[in-house]
């Protein structure tokens, strides 16, 4: 295996195993998503008869905010202890870093999500468990791990970081959100693939934008 | 002999703000250089540039041939770098830490024990791994599957010299290395470091304090506002480098001799 693989999958599974240890990402955002969905449920039922509409929006925007959450324990880990200076003296491409933190958490909402979904099913009496919804949860996770790992990097250095990460985050995964609740909709409103397939490509630019630009400028943010 | 180190003409700036001016310096194997200087005046900058954290605004730093701005990857192979700060990760064990680092620094998987695997804990001559080698080293062998938040101030920075020394490098950065440590973990860290930088290493260390830690300095670089002021060589005495040095450090100096 090459070195630069090894790199990141040590980086990876030092992460998991900080996170069986402290419990802290995975918990936090897990407790956060099912909290938001219950509350959601209790106080969407008052007005509306049928959750149809408004379950994709409720699912990403849920997705999104705890998907924050572990995005900025992710990045707040390696600044105890200055841990980020031990990662950026290893003899490694900056970009191993960044796939390792991004890959990470992707592996950290995906977690959440498996177990959010199918709740969400249960308590808006949805069709949620489909194969076509998961394709559009795994890239928009992607995505969204992409951009936020990125950002995250940016925020980390500063005092505020908890408050610069959605302010800079959010509106970059604006479209993102967008095209992830249209595409979702399509496929719980078993529209014809045809017509929200456009959707899906945005999520994929959307993930290849920020994978890429990652990769190529991580060295520049934790240098700078 | 060849230079390990040689940096020329490094500059750094901070917006406009210049914190580094023209420092030129070169070291070779076997010597133990100390930086001495007052907060702030660019020591740690200085140490940051040569452990390729900071990237200067001018000069050029070669590190056993290699041009460490142009392949800093191949650069940080060569470097092992100790600070104030441990950068150890406080829920991972100590042996879990080095192996991590291990991996990040491509030591083969052969030379890091699976870390479920028995160890002969009677070998003490003949380590069986880097790790190991490296915990030995520190007297941490006892404490490998202890987690490092459990850890006293002079045994994390025991484990952070494990890290730095986990890869074998020939140069050794050590910025403010005794900051926070009591009499005694200091003098043990001290024994620590002249033995580690007996071993054809490279050290280059920065301080503020002018009572510890200097003991086996083979030369000593006094840096003030960015520039380096004063050179000295071995057999210089505290009260010179007082003398050398702005009033702070004089302070300081007189403050613990009382």
């Amino acid at each position: 295996m090459p070195l630069f693989a090894k790199q990141v999958l040590a980086l990876i599974r030092k992460d998991i195993l900080q996170e069986l240890r402290t419990r802290e990402s995975i918990t936090a955002m897990l407790v956060f998503a099912v909290m938001a969905i219950v509350m959601f449920n209790f106080a969407l039922r008052l007005r509306v008869d049928s959750f149809l509409p408004l379950t994709p929006g409720v699912l990403w925007v849920t997705l999104v905010f705890a998907g924050t959450l572990g995005l900025s324990r992710s990045m707040s880990s390696e600044q105890i202890n200055q841990c980020m200076d031990g990662l950026l003296l290893a003899p490694a491409d900056r970009s191993v870093i960044f796939l390792g933190k991004a890959i990470t958490n992707v592996l950290f909402t995906l977690a959440v999500s498996v177990i959010l979904i199918p709740v969400m099913a249960i308590l808006f009496d949805e069709s949620l468990m489909q194969a076509g919804v998961w394709l559009v949860v795994l890239l928009g996770v992607v995505g969204y791990a992409g951009a936020g790992t990125l950002i995250a990097t940016m925020a980390a250095s500063t005092r505020a970081r908890e408050v610069f990460l959605p302010i800079l985050l959010f509106p970059l995964a604006l479209p993102l959100l967008v095209a992830a609740v249209i595409a979702t909709s399509g496929f719980l409103d078993q529209l014809p693939l045809s017509e929200f397939a456009s959707w899906i490509g945005v999520e994929v630019a959307f993930l290849v934008i920020f994978w890429t630009a990652g990769t190529l400028l991580f060295e520049f943010l934790v240098e700078g | 002999m060849d230079a390990l180190l040689t940096a020329t003409n490094l500059g750094k700036l901070y917006g406009m703000r210049p914190v580094l001016k023209g420092v030129s310096l070169s070291v070779t194997r076997g010597e133990f250089v100390a930086v001495l200087g007052a907060n702030g005046a660019g020591k740690t900058t200085l140490l940051r540039i040569l452990a390729t954290l900071t990237r200067p605004s001018a000069g050029s730093l070669r590190i056993a041939g290699v041009d460490a701005l142009a392949h800093a990857d191949r650069a940080r192979a060569l470097i092992g770098m100790v600070s104030h700060q441990s950068l150890i990760y406080p829920d991972l064990t100590a042996r879990e830490n080095l192996e991590f680092f291990g991996r990040m620094y491509g030591i083969s998987d052969s030379e890091i024990p699976a870390s479920d695997s028995t160890i002969d804990t009677t070998s003490l001559q003949n380590p069986k791994s880097r790790i190991e080698d490296a915990l030995r080293r520190v007297n941490l062998w006892q404490r490998r599957d202890d987690f490092a938040r459990t850890f006293s101030r002079g045994m994390t920075q025991r484990l952070t010299i494990a890290r730095a020394i986990l890869h074998d490098p020939p140069l050794l950065l050590l910025d403010e290395p005794f900051t926070g440590l009591d009499q005694t973990s200091a003098a043990n860290l001290s024994a620590l470091l002249r033995e580690t930088a007996m071993r054809e290493r490279a050290v280059i260390m920065t301080t503020h304090e002018l009572s510890r830690g200097l003991d086996g300095v083979t030369r000593a670089l006094i840096i003030k506002a960015g520039r380096i002021e004063h050179e000295l060589a071995a057999g210089f005495t505290p009260d010179l480098l007082a003398n050398l040095m702005d009033s702070s450090a004089a302070v300081a100096t007189s403050n613990l001799q009382s």
